[in-house]
């Protein structure tokens, strides 16, 4: 059964045509004891399908434990997202971006592809500053409204900078890992696993709690 | 699986670009029922309107159910939104979206609305519809435990309450539902509610149906306790005076808003409770400044209510724009 309907399906290649250049989807899955990882290949192909632009890679994290360390994947499943050049820029995703992470997915990919506008000056100023790596976590429920927004911003800083790396973390999938930050509201957002905040905050709350980690 | 695809976060060529150096007849703050429906009207009238928002969509987004807006019996506050979005979007507003206000000046031209990113936009007239925001209880151990188990938003965080005990602090319409919505997931639901149900009688009665949740009414909370995480709240029978502990793992605060009028504080009258004074016209105490909606002291705040207060927000401005070119 098709997951995205027609409608859907319509609107999605409407975006995708504003991609300048190809990208790859690397998805990480294992096969045991991954119980999204099926669904999550399946949206996936569904996706592929909607663009010349976009490749699908599915790769196994059991056995290609180096390509995982060079994404930082540490969970499955886990959607890389890779340029033209299969660099990886810093954007990823674990766990199923369905509900409203479609809102931070799909711009997501065109951004990758080059689409993306710049920040302001003052944003970029800060952000070219930073000399040490920075991770920010963005926690979210499918359900949640205005988590997607904040999934949108981190990936957009992580374009921004080759010292950042974000990650949406779907927090029912990896219940583990958001039992180990106390997530109990959403969007929460963790940066280097020590600084952290809630909620959809402006670029600039952002910014600050990152430049805690310099 | 569910997708909730929401369109204005995609193509951004096709989405009428807001053009920061043009002056704008009507400028719009606000992008809920009420500053979308302002932007409607103005449009319709031919003027030169511009919106300026912070949430697309305002609070109506994070409803689970809308039931009483004329013409649709049942809507999730998202698809609402998409509706009132669509129906903007087919006439070419510009939207700028994710975008602060940081003060409304009046000049002599008209007003310069100057963002928190320092650019001014210039208008002839302008509409606040910036709504409200969730108001706290104001107890001890509300802000400690933000995050930690005290929420405000059922919709978001309900699903990491899977299984567990949550209480719901309040007795209107939003606190009955996200009570009923919570019932699903958590193994207990708590409704704590300091007076009597303000809610409608039909969703009482709904609530009333769902066996694994309790209502507790004339019961005040003083408190909200835990060490990491919220374990639980005091509360105050306030027939008895007899204090108690409820355990819980989460606390979910629907118990009304409170006007997003800060920015203006000075520059336009307010009441009491620092909503904007309006007349019948939302007309404010400064000439060519309007405001429709939540954040103003009209009564019962309903998505229907500012949708119509917004409309005419407009009318009275395309009005005095008309009379000031």
């Amino acid at each position: 059964m098709s997951l995205l309907n027609e409608q859907i399906q319509g609107q999605l290649k409407e975006i995708f045509a504003d991609m300048k250049k190809e990208i790859t989807l690397a998805v990480f899955t294992k096969k045991e004891g991954c119980e999204t990882c099926a669904d999550t290949i399946a949206f996936m192909q569904e996706i592929e399908a909607l663009s010349d632009k976009i490749h699908l890679e599915e790769i196994d994290f059991d056995t290609n434990a180096e390509r995982a360390a060079a994404y930082n994947v540490q969970m499955v499943p886990s959607i890389v997202m890779l340029n033209d050049q299969k660099e990886y820029l810093g954007v990823k995703f674990n766990g199923i971006p369905a509900g409203h992470e479609i809102n931070s997915f799909i711009p997501a990919i065109v951004e990758v592809s080059g689409a993306g506008e710049s920040l302001p000056e003052n944003f970029m100023e800060k952000i070219n500053a930073l000399e040490k790596p920075v991770n920010i976590k963005v926690f979210v429920t499918l359900s949640c409204p205005h988590c997607a927004g904040a999934v949108q911003k981190a990936h957009k800083l992580a374009l921004e900078s080759p010292m950042i790396d974000a990650e949406m973390v779907e927090a029912q999938t990896f219940f583990e890992l958001s039992d180990k930050f106390n997530v109990s509201s959403v969007p929460k957002i963790v940066i280097n696993d020590q600084y952290e905040f809630v909620g959809n905050q402006p670029l600039e709350v952002f910014l600050e709690e990152i430049a805690k980690t310099q | 699986m569910e997708l909730n695809l929401n369109m204005d976060l995609g193509s951004k060529s096709k989405k009428t670009p807001f053009d920061k150096n043009l002056k704008f007849d009507l400028l719009v703050i606000g992008s809920g029922p009420a500053g979308l429906n302002a932007a409607l009207y103005g449009k319709r009238k031919g003027l030169k309107v511009g919106v300026i928002g912070k949430k697309s969509g305002g609070q109506v987004i994070d409803t689970t159910s809308v039931e009483n807006y004329l013409g649709f019996e049942f809507k999730t506050g998202e698809d609402l939104v998409k509706e009132f979005k669509n129906h903007v979007a087919s006439l070419n507003v510009p939207i700028l979206g994710d975008a602060e206000v940081e003060g409304v000046l009046k000049t002599k031209e008209g007003f310069d609305v100057k963002l928190t990113s320092g650019e001014i936009i210039k208008s002839i007239a302008v509409i606040i519809a910036t709504g409200s925001k969730p108001r706290q209880l104001g107890v001890k151990g509300e802000s400690e435990f933000l995050g930690k188990g005290v929420a405000y938003c059922a919709i978001c965080d309900g699903p990491l309450f899977e299984g567990l005990d949550v209480i719901v602090a309040g007795g209107g319409n939003s606190a009955v539902e996200a009570a009923i919505d919570l019932a699903k997931i958590a193994n207990t639901v708590t409704l704590v509610h300091r007076s009597q149900f303000r809610a409608d009688q039909i969703v009482i009665d709904k609530l009333n149906t769902l066996e694994n949740v309790k209502v507790m009414l004339q019961t005040e909370i003083l408190e909200v306790k835990g060490q990491a995480l919220m374990s639980g709240i005091v509360v105050k029978d306030k027939e008895t005076g007899n204090e108690s502990e409820l355990i819980a793992n989460g606390l979910f605060v629907e118990i009304g808003y409170l006007p997003n009028s800060t920015f203006l504080k000075g520059s336009v009258e307010f009441n009491s409770r620092d909503e904007i004074k309006v007349n019948a016209a939302c007309e404010t105490s400064v000439e060519g400044l309007f405001a429709a909606g939540d954040v103003t002291d009209i009564p019962y705040k309903q998505i229907i209510i500012s949708a119509g207060e917004g409309a005419k927000a407009a009318l009275t401005a395309n009005d005095y724009i008309n009379r000031m070119k």
